[in-house]
């Protein structure tokens, strides 16, 4: 009877673990699954004229290069606000901050700037910066709002970086003479930088591949030139993939395929740029 | 010399600081920005006519209930999707997986969170729909079951990371302890583990819910947008527009200043503030502290 028992449970785990293992299975196969799909789908439509020309024929042939270079705009433009702002924020978390009520209020609403949806963002780069201190629709407009978005993932992941640096690193430096600000910037900052590159490059990720925080602030439907100014309105990459898969009739397959490869590619990039920085560190690590 | 240092010294630290306190600063300036452009609908229309069941801005009807159906079952639906797979991924990562396979298995499901929403809604379109018209025999395949299962999709990668990260804070000591007691390892997932981490799970949930509700992209271009109130199960699989979509798809054609442009940041109010409640409630599971509390003590 006990024996019994005991298979029993042992039954039961068997079956549990094989249901969960599955469960796994169907949660990463589409993953990778969608990724091979828009590799093979796209690569055929990729070429040197693909990349680097502009659309024609109501975007239904050419290139795509004012999308590609549009993209980089915005997250440089993203970058330029938000990477100083947000080490800066994590700065004063991890090294200033002491644990008082403000502290906290900071706290909850880097929590909640992570959690407002990208088409209210879109709203209020609209309201702020488009319309109040008319900026337009503009690169300038859609940098700052995607910037915004981006600072709670910066913010979080630097500050953690920065914690994790050993207490004695700081005690040492300051019992040398440095100032504060000082150890922070030539000792800290210097030891926490692989994590605070990874954060930084996976905000700039979400950024690049956002489509409705730039909806109304920057993103445009077609233009025949390059954007020369950080006042101009430019195209880029996810509004023309949303654009050409719901708003052009008759588009070609090929080319819809071949633009979100491109997007797809230029975000995995980053991606696998900060994974691999990432895990680097850790392997260096020797505290 | 000494002067000049203690000032730079000065400076920079007020800096840090203003840096610091800037995420309040943008907080406050969205809601502000929000109220500014949307709290003017109340005076141009009736409340009543916002409660109402009819949407159609162009003969101004400003019904708001069915962009609220249409949200809320998209994403149930999409609920319904992630929380098992996303808690089921994540007890398989930290509890069963050997190591090899978890050093594969986290990055590959950050990356999904990574994807750009845009991309999914495309292969929702070109891919998810026409296999769902055909196989669930649908006469259209953009409807609210296809907008949850790629919201699921969007919830997931949320759901997984945080939950495994509440699993793996639980000390080992807890889960010796349940073996020590002849308990299997399937049991001191279910009886020891996951209780413990109740509340870092919870938090995973509501901030993956949390996700989806704000999603606009992939919801757009997949859920067929009719703007119907959604009240019957049945409406799973018929079209509906959620809030997120409605701002988005109209924004960029009414007038800056307009009723219907008012409507719409009212819109915006509400989103903004089921947003500010989920994360709220969702930061309050006081999980962070304590799990640092516990591995020092561990």
């Amino acid at each position: 009877m006990k024996r019994l028992f005991s298979q029993n449970r042992h039954t039961i785990q068997r079956l549990g673990f094989t249901a969960i293992t599955l469960i796994a299975v169907v949660t990463v196969l589409p993953i990778i699954g969608t990724v091979i799909f828009i590799l093979i789908k796209g690569g055929s439509a990729i070429s040197w004229d693909f990349l680097s020309g502009f659309p024609h024929d109501g975007m239904r042939a050419g290139g795509i290069l004012p999308a590609i270079i549009g993209t980089l705009y915005l997250t440089i433009g993203t970058a330029i606000f938000s990477v100083p702002l947000g080490i800066a924020a994590a700065i004063y978390l991890a090294e200033y901050a002491k644990d008082n009520q403000w502290t906290r209020l900071i706290r909850l609403a880097i929590i909640n700037l992570a959690g407002i949806p990208s088409v209210v963002y879109g709203l209020f780069g609209l309201g702020l910066f488009v319309l109040f201190l008319q900026f337009g629709t503009s690169i300038l407009a859609a940098s700052l709002t995607l910037s915004i978005m981006t600072l709670p993932v910066i913010i979080s992941t630097a500050e953690e970086a920065l914690r994790s640096v050993p207490q004695s690193f700081r005690t040492v430096s300051i019992s040398l003479g440095a100032t504060r600000w000082q150890t922070i910037r030539r000792i800290v900052l210097k030891e926490a930088l692989p994590g605070i590159l990874t954060g930084v490059i996976l905000g700039l990720e979400r950024a690049a591949g956002e489509t409705a925080p730039i909806l109304f602030t920057g993103a445009a439907f077609f233009l025949p030139r390059l954007p020369n100014s950080p006042f101009d309105a430019t195209m880029a990459l996810p509004y023309h993939l949303f654009v050409i898969s719901t708003q052009v009739p008759e588009m070609p397959i090929q080319i819809q395929y071949g633009t979100a490869l491109v997007l797809l590619v230029f975000v995995l990039t980053m991606n696998l740029i900060a994974t691999v920085i990432r895990s680097r560190a850790r392997a260096r690590r020797q505290w | 010399m000494e002067k000049n240092l203690t000032f730079r010294e000065f400076l920079v630290t007020r800096l840090i600081q203003a840096s610091g306190y800037s995420a309040i600063v943008f907080v406050a300036l969205i809601f502000f920005f929000l109220l500014r452009e949307g709290l003017p609908t109340l005076s141009e229309v009736d409340i009543s006519s916002l409660l109402s069941i009819r949407w159609y801005p162009i003969e101004d009807y400003f019904g708001i209930l069915p962009l609220i159906s249409g949200s809320l079952i998209v994403t149930l639906g999409a609920a319904l999707i992630a929380v098992p797979f996303g808690i089921g991924t994540a007890v398989y990562i930290s509890e069963i997986a050997p190591r090899w396979m978890r050093e594969i298995l986290k990055p590959l499901v950050e990356l999904l969170g990574g994807l750009p929403s845009v991309v999914l809604g495309f292969l929702g379109i070109l891919v998810v729909s026409p296999f769902l018209r055909i196989f669930l025999d649908l006469p259209t395949g953009l409807t609210a079951f296809t907008g949850s299962l790629l919201l699921g999709g969007i919830a997931v990668p949320t759901i997984v990371s945080v939950a495994e990260d509440a699993l793996d804070s639980v000390p080992r000591a807890y889960r010796e302890g349940a073996w020590a007691l002849g308990a299997t390892r399937w049991q001191t997932i279910w009886r020891v583990t996951l209780p413990a981490a109740r509340s870092g799970v919870l938090t995973a949930v509501m901030l993956g819910v949390g996700r989806a509700i704000g999603e606009t992209m992939t919801v757009m271009m997949v859920t067929g947008n009719a703007p119907v109130l959604a009240l019957k199960l049945g409406s799973l699989f018929s079209p509906v527009r959620t809030m997120t979509a409605t701002i988005a798809a109209e924004m960029g054609e009414v007038a800056n200043g307009s009723t219907h442009y008012h409507v719409l940041f009212l819109i915006g109010i509400v989103l903004f503030v089921i947003s500010l409640i989920v994360n709220i409630i969702a930061s309050s599971v006081v999980f962070r502290a304590r799990k640092r509390a516990e591995r020092i003590l561990s």
